[in-house]
């Protein structure tokens, strides 16, 4: 069970300090405006290619981000570096991800840019929010039923 | 589709990229927003609750302080309730099952060259592109 820290570790100014950084990426790139998303998404009509840029900006130092840290093999405080999953194919990730790009382009949100909107989105930004959840909380039981055991990343 | 846009967006994505970079070189942590949240929402992530709440305050709180900057900020996002609940539960459940969403398959797989990062990314697109055309020039819905 987890402690309520009296002082917090380091680790979790870090946490704070790089989902703080995220965020605010998010909201001056432009991504938490659900109409350049779907303009993103929207090939065969006005199509705006913003999120290009972002994910090329985003990519770019992690791209040398994850040369160092696989050459280190741990970080900073000494956790290891994730290993890489095997290059396999399953049915979780292909259905999973149409799903989740379905609902990517039907609000124009996904799960970064819908936390980091939560206080400027007003009940639209809550509801989706609290629908979000409800199906993360739903999924285990969907996965068991549907599909045998998956990679996890 | 104006270039301050592309330059903003460009920006936006460097702060993206170094955050994923600061929790991984110093943390040692994928940074995947839907599982950082999905691993409290369905207690797999028990064991670093609290870096995960952190990690999670910290997008929460920020960027509404550099709200005063813009002369507005708005999502634009749809009144339409049944379209909000069903992208919400379409969101939740792909990227739980697909075990990650935009920025951990999306920026985290890609500048890995991570074959399940770059396969999840091309169907997501697949799976937006579809939906919008479908939503928006078939049925007018979005």
């Amino acid at each position: 069970m987890a402690r309520i820290p009296a002082m917090p570790e380091p680790r979790e100014v870090v946490a704070f300090l790089a989902g703080g950084l995220f965020g605010s990426g998010l909201l001056v790139s432009g991504m938490i405006d659900t109409t350049k998303v779907q303009g993103w998404l929207d090939f065969f009509g006005d199509w705006d290619p913003t999120l290009a840029f972002v994910l090329g900006g985003a990519v770019l130092p992690m791209f040398f981000v994850w040369r160092i840290a696989e050459r280190r093999g741990v970080s900073v405080f000494g956790d290891l570096i994730p290993a890489r999953t095997p290059p396999r194919l399953d049915g979780p990730l292909i259905w999973g991800s149409l799903l989740f790009g379905a609902g990517w382009g039907l609000a124009g949100l996904c799960p970064g840019p819908a936390l980091a909107s939560f206080a400027l989105g007003g009940w639209g930004g809550a509801l989706f929010f609290l629908a979000m959840v409800s199906g993360m909380v739903v999924t285990p039981a969907i996965r068991a039923w549907l599909f045998r055991p998956a990679v996890t990343d | 589709m104006i270039p301050t846009d592309w330059i903003w967006g460009l920006v936006g994505g460097l702060m993206i990229g170094s955050a994923a970079g600061l929790y991984l070189l110093v943390n040692g942590r994928i940074m995947g927003a839907s599982g950082i949240l999905g691993g409290l929402v369905d207690g797999t992530g028990r064991d670093s609750m609290v870096e995960r709440l952190a990690f999670l305050f910290g997008v929460l709180a920020v960027p509404p302080l550099l709200v005063p900057l813009y002369r507005s900020v708005d999502t634009h996002i749809t009144s339409n309730p049944l379209v909000i609940v069903a992208a919400g539960l379409l969101v939740g459940i792909g990227t739980r099952l697909a075990n990650g969403c935009t920025s951990g398959h999306g920026v985290c797989g890609i500048s890995r060259l991570a074959p399940r990062g770059l396969a999840a990314t091309a169907f997501y697109l697949l799976g937006g592109a579809v939906t919008v055309y479908l939503f928006r020039h078939i049925l007018g819905v979005i």
